[in-house]
């Protein structure tokens, strides 16, 4: 069983250690004590190996979950921090000097859900969509079906079919 | 009897003619031969000739200017230069060409002289990679030079001659007067610049198209790119009938020169289909290295 | 082929449709606007419209369709998951050298464009650029469902639904993704078609060049190439 590390539990407000397998666990950390978080972690506890950095939408509560995925080559095990930024004007400090590939991370996040790493390197260009017009496309409000049929023209006659009730009226239509 | 200048000209266009339809069977046949070695059917025998009248038919064409135009006319001014002043047949009047006006070392210059024209139209061209094939086929080419002309060197004075018809009267009365008996270490370092200069596998970063882009030909297209074909085949088959004379006796008769020629040919296939393609460097150093060493003992052993 | 309405999709309803190389309005041939390209950059590049180029008709366009048909060079530019289709074809179990198709790495010297399958925005940017360097006649082979509806990616936010709206296709290939088998039999195809001179897809693309112009300025917000890409 993994517990946090002493001098982590007494520097920072950490949420308990969830163990998702054996090999894998996450930390919720408030977002202002990630860059030193990570490199305590990076430097005193062997997690030296930055997996990815990513984010996820959640609308509901109104912020990004931001997920730092570390590696700990030595006993084999990977430990993401978690932590919350909020949606309107999502900004995030930029952890580009701990390690070098951080910044293309960042330079997606920009892109795919609009949060800002102020200093981050070349954050502001487009990292895979060129000469992107509108929200960012990962947003959760971001309809990308009816943007689809707003720019995309599609051959005419197009129908699609919901499998389900397809066959449901093909095979037994008195149930209907 | 000595046949009248403009009659001259006739057997030579008559000659160039047989000799770019033979030179394009021999690659068809030889791609025919490397898909079997592969295990493949592998494309008709006639494909070379499919391929140009494609590319000649093409509707549009773009130039980048006279030097890039001029780029395939030196390279098939090279090829031709090259055939005109080798005798294909001996003692034939239709296919002894100009042998009598030119002699080895204005062949030699001829082959290196449509890679240079080359070079000058393919940069033109403005593309980077046609920088980077013509810098690859250069530095490539100046390395098999080095062999070759050590092997020149060495039946040079062997014969104590440059005239190329001379050379080949002198082996002439069974294959034991061939250079290739009487001179093994020179033919042996020609062979491998031989190699070097066909640019298949061993040495065929140049025009690989799996590398940087098809190399210098990268800009060239529509009837620039036929012309560019129609000078392989003319080049291949001037380069196989100047070896053939050199080292293998030369030919009396059509069909030997087509039997000797298949032959000479065919030792790019054996060694294609079985090594891996070398790195530039990995194929200058090569060059450099044993071929090299070869050519210097021939020229030493036949020089003092 | 399905034949599309060429004024459905055009960006401004007023921006008519003219033929290329007809006067424009001031009596002055048009001139393209190179309009994402700095202004010391425009001299460098064509400001022309393409020309059209036939379609001709006569034995010596029946020969050369001919040979057109026997040796097709394909660019060398897997746009997509279906070019990972095109490997196996060079391999000695389907072997398409023995009709005379082989790959070839720049568009100058190619005459199939081959379209593997979904097409990014960022892809097509590299397509119609690719297409137009190519010399005509030229031919697309569009393989896979995306290509021809947008596939398991209709919905897509970053890729397009149907190909033919921005560069003519000659052939489609249907299947997620269609068999080595398939394609052959759609090259198969392709050929007889050269040969019935039916591949004008060079013809129509000049032809209706501001039509697909406008479809791919439509999509491609940066455009920061000449407006023809000769």
């Amino acid at each position: 069983m993994r517990t946090i590390p002493a001098d982590i539990a007494e520097r920072f407000e950490v949420g308990p250690l969830v163990s998702k397998r054996a090999d894998l666990s996450t930390l919720d950390v408030d977002a202002k004590d990630v860059p030193e978080l990570l490199a305590r972690l990076r430097d005193r506890h062997g997690y030296r190996h930055l997996s990815f950095v990513t984010a996820t939408d959640q609308i509901e509560e109104g912020v990004f979950v931001l997920t730092y995925m570390l590696h700990n080559h030595a006993d084999n095990h990977s430990l993401g921090v978690k932590c919350r930024v909020g949606r309107e004007n999502a900004v995030m400090e930029s952890c580009h000097l701990l390690w070098e590939q951080m910044w293309t991370y960042q330079r997606e996040l920009k892109e795919l859900f609009g949060i800002d790493f102020p200093g981050s390197p070349r954050v502001d260009e487009s990292f895979v969509l060129e000469g992107w017009i509108d929200i960012p496309p990962m947003r959760r409000e971001f309809d990308t079906r009816e943007y689809s049929e707003r720019t995309f023209p599609t051959r005419p006659g197009r129908s699609t079919k919901d499998p389900a009730t397809h066959m449901k009226e093909k095979l037994y239509p008195e149930a209907l | 009897m000595e046949p009248s200048i403009p009659l001259r000209i006739a057997y030579a266009f008559a000659s160039l003619a047989v000799i770019t339809v033979y030179g394009l069977l021999l690659i068809g046949s030889m791609a025919r031969i490397s898909a079997k070695v592969q295990g493949r059917v592998g494309q008709p025998v006639w494909q070379p000739f499919i391929d140009i009248v494609k590319s000649s038919g093409k509707r549009n064409s773009i130039s980048h200017g006279v030097m890039f135009w001029l780029g395939p006319v030196f390279r098939l001014a090279g090829g031709v230069g090259t055939y005109m002043f080798v005798p294909a047949v001996l003692g034939s009047v239709v296919f002894q060409n100009f042998s009598m006006s030119g002699d080895l070392l204005l062949v030699m210059y001829f082959i290196f002289f449509g890679q240079l024209g080359m070079a000058l139209g393919a940069s033109e061209g403005g593309h980077p990679y046609s920088a980077i094939g013509v810098s690859r086929g250069l530095a490539q080419m100046t390395a098999f030079e080095v062999p070759f002309a050590l092997s020149i060197i060495s039946i040079a004075v062997q014969y104590g001659t440059l005239d190329i018809t001379k050379i080949v009267m002198a082996q002439q009365g069974g294959f034991l007067n061939w250079t290739l008996f009487t001179n093994p270490l020179a033919v042996v370092a020609a062979m491998i610049a031989f190699l070097g200069m066909s640019g298949h596998n061993p040495f065929s970063v140049v025009i690989a198209p799996q590398e940087i882009p098809i190399g210098p030909p990268t800009e060239y297209q529509s009837n620039l790119l036929g012309m560019l074909q129609t000078n392989r085949a003319v080049f291949n088959g001037a380069k196989l009938v100047l070896y053939m004379n050199l080292f293998f006796g030369g030919a009396t008769n059509v069909p030997v020169m087509v039997v000797k020629t298949f032959l000479i040919y065919f030792v790019n296939i054996f060694v294609g289909q079985a090594f891996p393609r070398f790195r530039t460097d990995q194929a200058i150093r090569f060059f450099l290295g044993v071929p090299t060493l070869i050519g210097i003992a021939a020229v030493v052993l036949f020089a003092f | 082929m399905s034949d599309i309405k060429f004024t459905r999709a055009l960006a401004d309803p007023d921006h008519a449709l003219k033929p290329a190389g007809r006067p424009g309005p001031l009596g002055k041939p048009l001139v393209l606007a190179n309009d994402g390209l700095p202004e010391e950059e425009k001299a460098w590049f064509c400001d022309a419209y393409p020309t059209a180029s036939g379609p001709y008709k006569g034995i010596l366009e029946n020969f050369l369709n001919w040979a057109r048909s026997k040796s097709l060079w394909i660019l060398g530019f897997g746009t997509g998951c279906g070019a990972i289709e095109l490997r196996p074809l060079m391999t000695s179990r389907f072997d398409m050298y023995r009709f005379g198709i082989q790959p070839r790495p720049t568009p100058r010297q190619s005459s199939v464009f081959v379209i593997g399958g979904y097409a990014s925005v960022k892809t097509l940017k590299r397509i119609v650029r690719s297409y137009e360097q190519m010399m005509g006649p030229k031919f697309v082979v569009a393989l896979g469902s995306c290509t021809i509806n947008g596939g398991m990616y209709w919905d897509s936010y970053n890729t397009i639904n149907a190909i033919e709206h921005y560069i003519p296709v000659d052939v489609y290939i249907a299947g997620c993704m269609p068999r080595p088998e398939a394609l052959l039999a759609g090259f198969k195809e392709l050929q007889r078609k050269i040969r019935r001179g039916e591949c004008e897809g060079a013809v129509k693309y000049a032809e209706n060049f501001e039509w697909y112009k406008a479809n791919q300025k439509k999509v491609i917000h940066d455009w920061n190439m000449p407006d023809y890409n000769y």
